[in-house]
Formats: structure tokens, sequence, C-alpha cells
């Protein structure tokens, strides 16, 4: 059983990156077409340093992902924990709320949100209403409930006596918070942190709703230039974002991995000592 | 964990400070935004002029360049507000749409003296009669791309090549409702500008025909699926076939004999434009011959200054696929804006067409629906089942304890 | 009490963001185009497009069923693996969605295509081209592909914080490997399931991108009908009220899952 779950995971992971790998060698072929190899060139990555517009819109993209991931995490974990907190008809209400911009479709909420910017830009009495602020609003908006959904799980089977203990102990409730539920929850909130981050760094459906002229996203000119034999530059600049992407995730592990050493040789040290 | 902390404090202010400075860039200068189609002006490859930086240079007005892939898409934005752009190129149809709805600006001529070369037969048109909102910007005509390769020479000549079995999901057909209906209107013999609900609902029917040979319904991925022998049948604007041609010489054109359109995509200034005088250079500096000629050199399109085909590379300057002579001309009509009424009508005509069932007899429908509602008394039959398991082994539960 | 009033910042937030664009979406449902004025016209218009919504409901749902397939085994190995493996798994998983999505799925169209990747090399052979795009099956291989993410994540999220000694307890006491499966780990891992399976419905359910790209002109699922409510045709009325309906869909689904996972919030899932 555990041999074949190997294996299977293996062909799932192919499976994932079939599409990275595609991309990547179209980033080096000379010729236009992504299905036909016409040789090796790295023309594509000195296009792509010289592009005025490319590096721009993902440097625009990153801004956007990172404060609206981060706002949805700090968000999103507080209402974990009051939700948590809720009486079950209470509860119930606040997640029907949570689940309203994952059932509405991702179009719906993108032009539900641009006729409310729209009307507030209305009574505000200015029409470039639309920008930087409102994708933050939008993506922020629908980074919530991933957050929220990735912290309930691990709040739902954490032990509630841990922090229990931790407030008999003599712990106020914020440094319960802080040593017991935040440890537990960690992984929850990272994974929600990330989650938010990539779908914010990939949004273009609520985007192209609520975006103004000032303010414009990497995968909002993709998908205008999508219809066009795309120029290879596009894979060279996604090639280069997957390894950048993977070199800060392998970074973070490894920080991860040796501070938690580091936390797992205190606390030994601190029971010996007790 | 609170190294963490501090890396991602530190990543954050490294992102703002570097982001910090496309943003506050364009605060002190004049920024225009220009919404064009896409694949729509010369943008510096292969050698042809660069239009937008080259504007940049001549006036010190820097230019944030967005696109649109239909004038309905177009029209969308425009109407759902919130934001505001100095410079639009909509096709003739859509201007006086949009002056009927009192949302273009009108121009001051006084800022673009390079209108004196304009033709005249470009000017007094029936989409802006008084010449007060727009200036032409390309013109051109619609036919049919095929790839001499796989298409039989005697099956062409006519509109009925899009409905020809033998290509079946090879033929791809436009992605807007008013071209779609032009080419069932030419066939059927109606005017493209008919708003006879019975004539509509033909039109419609004959599409529908159409849709079981259909590959897919596009816009702009026809250049792809052209250059690259996906599909072997399309109908497209002349001016991009001439674009085509370059990155696919096996491609072959032709005037349906039927008739077809015959268009002018025309610059105007959205009302709500934040400069008025920036944008009103810009047009200006499209309407110079020279600009003019190169841009459409490289686009593939007609100029409506005769004085830019100097300009051009003289294949192109004299093609008689971007230049047809007035013989041909002679069997093409231009568009004219419809009722609201009837674009309502169309539109969802055209709705109708493209969620029809492509496979004939519609009988699937019903299957999934019958599927559909299976799966759904097995998931709530299911359900039922484990709560009130669930519930008998928590009462046991109760009892041993 | 006091830990409650940490979701007010957030309910304030859903309801200026959320709610209210939803009353928007209510509001254009039951207007008028023209006058604004009240009307059902475009909810009794809904009916005409139910073979759309049981197609979309049917790939969505099928594109799901596959993705639990898919991503329990997935989820279950990276769960045993030891930590420094699972977050290296973890982050594998993760990582093609930080790539666009509009380019995985463009890398997709490419390999499928009839001039594509695979039937080049199919063509070399010297076999006639599979017909591999423009069908249902792609449309379902590009959810499958794009979505499976989003179930082998909270998959794990769940699993990896299943007690072991609770196998190794069950295991003790006679249990074969299936049971401890069946009457273990599989209940302890459903809020999990429950999670991921909505996260790939939704999208799923309303996806049109991957339905235009990779389905045939008949693929026409809902998330296309609205698309071309709101981009082209500029009916918000008609939109609203099919997204009104897909909303109903969805909500029901997602109730009718819900379902389970309330009753193990109650019952506790560490208690057992």
């Amino acid at each position: 059983m555990k041999r074949f779950n190997f294996v299977f995971t293996v062909i799932v992971m192919l499976f994932l990156y079939i599409p990275m790998i595609v991309l990547g060698v179209a980033s080096f072929n000379a010729g236009t077409d992504i299905a036909v190899f016409k040789g090796f060139t790295l023309e594509n990555y000195s296009e792509l340093f010289v592009d005025k517009t490319l590096i721009p819109l993902l440097l625009n993209s990153l801004i956007l992902a990172v404060l609206s991931s981060l706002i949805a995490t700090v968000l999103g974990t507080m209402a974990s924990m009051g939700i948590h907190s809720m009486g079950r008809r209470m509860r119930s209400l606040t997640m029907g709320m949570t689940n309203i911009p994952l059932t509405n479709p991702e179009i719906v909420t993108g032009v539900s949100m641009g006729l409310l910017f729209a009307f507030i830009g209305i009574i505000l009495k200015t029409q470039n209403v639309l920008g930087f602020t409102t994708l933050l609003i939008a993506h922020v908006t629908f980074n919530l409930p991933y957050v929220i959904l990735s912290v309930m799980p691990k709040l739902t089977q954490m032990d509630p006596n841990l922090e229990e203990a931790a407030l008999d102990l003599g712990c106020t409730p914020r440094q319960a918070f802080f040593k017991v539920v935040l440890h537990e929850i960690l992984p929850g909130i990272i994974s929600g942190a990330l989650m938010a981050f990539t779908m914010s760094l990939d949004d273009f459906v609520i985007s192209y709703f609520v975006y103004g002229p000032s303010f414009r996203t990497l995968p909002l000119e993709i998908y205008s230039m999508v219809k066009k034999p795309l120029q290879p530059k596009i894979y060279a600049l996604f090639t280069l974002l997957f390894i950048s992407i993977l070199l800060v995730m392998c970074v973070m592990n490894l920080l991860q991995a040796r501070d938690e050493k580091r936390g797992h040789n205190l606390t030994h040290k601190r029971r010996r000592n007790v | 964990m609170y190294k963490m902390k501090r890396i991602a404090v530190l990543v954050l202010a490294v992102v703002l400070a570097l982001g910090a400075v496309p943003i506050s860039a364009s605060a002190d200068e004049v920024t225009i935004n220009v919404y064009n189609w896409g694949q729509y002006i010369s943008d510096g490859t292969d050698g042809y002029i660069d239009v937008n930086a080259a504007f940049t240079e001549a006036t010190g007005i820097k230019v944030n360049y967005m696109t649109y892939d239909t004038n309905e898409s177009l029209y969308t934005k425009l109407k759902t507000g919130g934001s505001t752009y100095d410079i639009i190129i909509p096709s003739d149809y859509m201007v006086s749409r949009l002056i009927e709805e009192d949302m273009l600006e009108e121009i001051n001529f006084d800022n673009i003296p390079n209108y004196q070369y304009v033709d005249e037969a470009y000017k007094n048109t029936a989409y802006d009669p008084d010449n007060k909102y727009s200036v032409p910007y390309t013109w051109g005509t619609v036919g049919v791309i095929y790839n001499k390769n796989y298409v039989d020479e005697a099956d062409i000549g006519s509109w009925d090549l899009l409905w020809n079995e033998k290509y079946a999901d090879k033929i791809l057909m436009f992605d807007n409702p008013r071209d779609a209906f032009a080419i069932a209107e030419s066939m059927l013999g109606y005017s493209y500008n008919t708003e006879d609900t019975a004539e509509l609902e033909a039109a419609a029917e004959k599409l529908k025909e159409q849709k079981p040979v259909v590959q897919q319904y596009v816009m702009d991925q026809i250049f792809d699926k052209m250059i690259r022998g996906e599909a072997y049948v399309a109908p497209y604007y002349a001016g991009d076939y001439l674009w085509m041609l370059d990155e696919n010489p096996d491609l072959g054109f032709y005037f349906p004999e039927e008739g077809f359109n015959f268009f002018i995509d025309a610059i105007c200034i959205p009302k709500g434009c934040q400069n008025k005088e920036a944008a009103e250079a810009y047009i200006n500096f499209l309407c110079d011959p020279e600009v003019s000629g190169q841009n459409l050199d490289y686009l593939g399109y007609s100029t409506p200054i005769s004085e830019a085909r100097q300009y051009m590379d003289p294949t192109m300057a004299e093609s008689d696929i971007a230049y047809p002579s007035d013989e041909v001309l002679s069997n093409s009509e231009t568009f004219l804006a419809l009722s609201s009424e009837t674009t309502q009508l169309m539109d969802s005509l055209w709705l109708d067409v493209k969620t029809a069932a492509a496979d004939e007899g519609g009988n699937s429908g019903t299957l999934i629906m019958f599927a559909v509602v299976a799966v759904l008394i097995i998931i709530i039959g299911v359900l039922l089942a484990t709560k009130n398991s669930k519930k008998k082994r928590r009462a046991n539960r109760g009892k041993a304890n | 009490m006091r830990s409650k009033l940490l979701a007010a910042p957030y309910l304030l937030w859903m309801a200026l963001f959320a709610i209210i664009p939803l009353c928007v979406v209510l509001y254009f449902a039951f207007t008028d185009f023209y006058t604004g004025a009240f009307t059902l016209a475009n909810i009794i218009k809904l009916a005409d497009y139910l073979p759309i919504f049981a197609k979309s409901v049917w790939l969505a749902l099928i594109s799901s069923v596959i993705c639990l397939i898919i991503g329990y085994p997935v989820a279950y190995y990276i769960a045993g693996r030891s930590p420094l493996w699972q977050r290296l798994l973890y982050m594998l998983v993760m990582l093609p969605m930080c790539m666009s999505f509009l380019l995985r799925t463009m890398a997709w169209v490419a390999m499928l295509e009839d001039t594509g990747i695979i039937n080049s090399v199919v063509k070399a052979i010297g076999l006639q081209p599979l017909p591999l795009i423009r069908n249902d099956a792609a449309v379902i291989l590009g959810m499958v592909y794009n979505y499976l993410p989003y179930m082998i994540m909270p998959l794990y999220t769940v699993i990896m914080k299943i007690d072991r000694s609770l196998i190794e307890a069950a295991q003790d006491l006679g249990c074969n490997s299936s049971q401890v499966f069946r009457g273990v780990i599989l209940p302890l891992s459903l809020p999990g399931i429950i999670s991921g399976f909505t996260m790939v419905f939704v999208p799923a359910i309303s996806t049109f991108y991957i339905s235009q790209k990779l389905g045939s002109p008949g693929t026409t699922l809902i998330g296309d009908v609205i698309e071309s409510q709101f981009k082209t045709a500029y009916n918000p009325n008609l939109g609203a009220a099919l997204s009104l309906g897909l909303m109903v869909i969805v909500f029901i689904c997602v109730a009718i899952m819900n379902r389970f996972s309330t009753d193990d919030d109650e019952g506790g899932v560490v208690t057992l």
C-alpha cells in the first residue's frame, strides 16, 4: 500500500508539472510556436530584461498579492478565533457568510464589486474610483475564505484543554494565544496565507472588473495577450518566476526547519531544567 | 518564528519600495489612457515603428495602453463605469451607438491639424454625420481566410465554405454577434442592418446549423490557430489576413460573392476623459501620414489617409486585398447602429446559438439532467444513512457510558 | 466572550464587500433592463438554461470526485513523511499554482491540440491524430489539473493532524489496515474531504476559461453564459439572474456537504 501511494504520488506530481515543463522548454525555443521546438536560444531572456512593460506589471502583481494576503491572513485568523468561540447558531451564520465569496462564481464577485465601486464612485463624485485600492479590497475579500478554511480545521482539531491548561497555569489570554494556540494553528495560517498569496497573484477574473487604468497586474495583461501567438519572453518570465518562487520556498523551509530544531532543543533544555 | 516574521517584513518593505517606483512615476507627468483593440497598433516588433514610444518621444506625454477584443466588451467596460479612458477606437456602428447614448466627447479639431490629410470619403460618414466625435483610424473589409494546403480551390468563393462539412472541426467563427449575424444575413440575402425579427431569427437558425462544423468561436485567437494550421477556414478582417500571411504563406483570402462587411474603425474620446488636449495630440499624431503609413504597414489594415501610402511597403500599399477596387467594394455593406431592442434581440439570439447543443437531437441534455438528479438522490441517501448510523453509534456510546 | 469580538472586523468587512455586492446582484436579477422596474422575467428565463446548469453541475461533480480519488492517496502519503519531507512535498503541490493559471491552461492546449505536442508525436509514429481536445473529457482534465491542489491541501492539513496513536490503538485492537482506514482515518479526515470538495467544486462549476479553451463549442458551461452577459452582451440583469441560479445550486451542494461536518464538530474529532 505504501509503495502504491509512493508511485501514485510521483505520477501525480509529474502530472502537476507537465505544463511547467512545456512552458520551461518553450522559454528556450527559437520559434514562437509553443508546440514546435525550432532550436535552443537564450534570446527570449535577453528580450525580457529590456522589456519595459512586463516587469513593472509583475511588481504590481507582487505588491498586490503580498498586501492582500497579509491583510487577509490577519483578518482571517482573528475571525477564525472569533468564530471558533461562537455558539452554534452564530457560527453557522458566520460560516454561511464566509461561504458567500466561495459560492459566488468568481465572475459574479467581480461584477458585483465592480458595480458597487462604480456606485461608490458616483457618491464620491470621482470617475476614477477603480485602481489599486479597489483591487486590494477585492483581493482581500476573495482571499479571506481561503484563510478561514485553512485555519478553522486546525482550530477544531486543537485540543481545547490546551488553551485552558495554559490559562490555568497563569497565562494571560494573550500569552495563551501566542504561546499555545498560535503554535497549534500555525501550519493552517501559513498554508492559508500561501494560498491567499497564490490566489491573489494569479487572479484575473475578479481583477478584470475592478481594475482601473492606473494600476494593472500581470494576469490581466496576459489575459489580453493570450489571444495572439504569445511572445516567448512571457514563458521566459514565468520560468524565472517559477524558479525564484521555488528558491524562496526552499529557503523558507530550511529556515523553518532550523527554527523548529532550535525550538525543539530549547523545550528539551527547559524540560531538563524543570 | 520571529526570524520568519522579520524576513516577511523585509520582503514586504523591499517589494513596496520597488513597487512604489512605477506608481509614483506616473503622478507628475501627463499620461493618457489608450484603450484599443488587441494587436491594433505597431509596437516596434520586426523593426516597425513603435507608435506609442514615438508619441511619448515627440510630445512627452506618456501612454498607458490597454486592449479589448470586441466592440461589445469595450462598450460594457465603458458602461459599467468606475474608470475613464482618454482614447478609444470603436468600429463604425459602435461609434454611432456611443454617440446616441451620449458617451463621447466632441473633439476639438483645431488641435488636430493633421485631420486635413484624411480622405473626403471617410468624412461625413453615416455613423458620425457631422464629423464631431470621431477621426477615422483604419478601414477594412471582412472575408474568408483559408489554408491552401487543406482547402480545395473548388470549394471557395462563397460564405458557404464556413458551413462545409468536409472541413468540420476545422472551421472557426466570429465570437461576436454583429459579425457572425452579418455572415448569415449575407447568405440569406438580408441587409446587415435589418431590424426584422423574423429575418434575425432565420439568421440565428442558419448559425445554429453551422455549429456542428465549428471548431471554436474565437476572436483574436484566429491568428494563432490559422497560422499554426490548427484550423483551415475562418472569417476575419482583411487587414489581419495580411498580417497572418507574413507568418504563414499558405493562407489564402477571398471576398465572398454574397457580399461582405465594409467597416471603419474610428478614434474617439469618451466622456470623462481626463486629458482632452493630450488625447487630441495623440489623435493628431496617429493622423500624421508618415505615422499612419508605417503603423498600418505593420497592421495590414487600410489607411484612410491616401498620402500615408507612400510611406508603406509598396506591396502593402498596392495590395488589392487592403485596397480593393471600387467594383469589389460595391458588393460590400456597412454596419449601422441598430436600435437597442434589436441589439438586445441579437444578443439573446446569439446566446441561443452559442448555448445550443452541438450534437443533434439534444437528448444528451436530458440524459445529463437525469444523471444529475440520480447523483443528488444518492448523495442525499448516503447523507441520511450516515447521519442515522452516527446517531445510533452515539446513542450506543451513551448507553455504554 | 472577548474572543468573539475578534471576528468583528471580519464581519464588518464581509458585510461591506460581500453582502452588499450580493444585494446588488439581487437587485439586478429582479429588475428590468430598460425601465429598472421589478420583474420576474429574468428568473423565468433561467428555465431555458436548465440543461446548461445541469451540464455544469455534472462536469464539476465528476471533476471533484476525480480530484478526491487522486488527491487522497497523495495527501495521505505526504502526511506520513517526516516533517521536512512533508513541507517539501506540500510545497511541490502548491508550486504549480503559483504559475499563471492562464499560461498553464495554454500549455495544456499546446499539448492536446490537433497540431499539438502529443499529436505531433502520434503523427511521427504514423498514426492518425487523436481527438484529445474540444470534448468534455478535456474540460474535466483541465478542471482536475487546475483544482487538484485545492483538494490535496485541506486533506493533507487534516490527515497530518490525526493522532497516530489512535491508528496504533486500532491496530492493537485487531483492526486490519482497511478497517483502520475505514473506521479511523477516513472519518477523521472528513472535514478535509468536505473542505477540499467545496474548494474544487465551486471554481469548477463556475469556470469559463477552461471550457472555452479546452471544450468544444457545445461545451458551454454556465460560467461562459454569465461571462458573455457581463463582458459582451451587457445584459447585467439576465447575468445577475443566472448568477443567482448558480449561487443557489452551489449553496445547496455546500449545505449538503456541510451536514457531514457539523456532526463531527459536535462529536469532536479528537475524542472519537
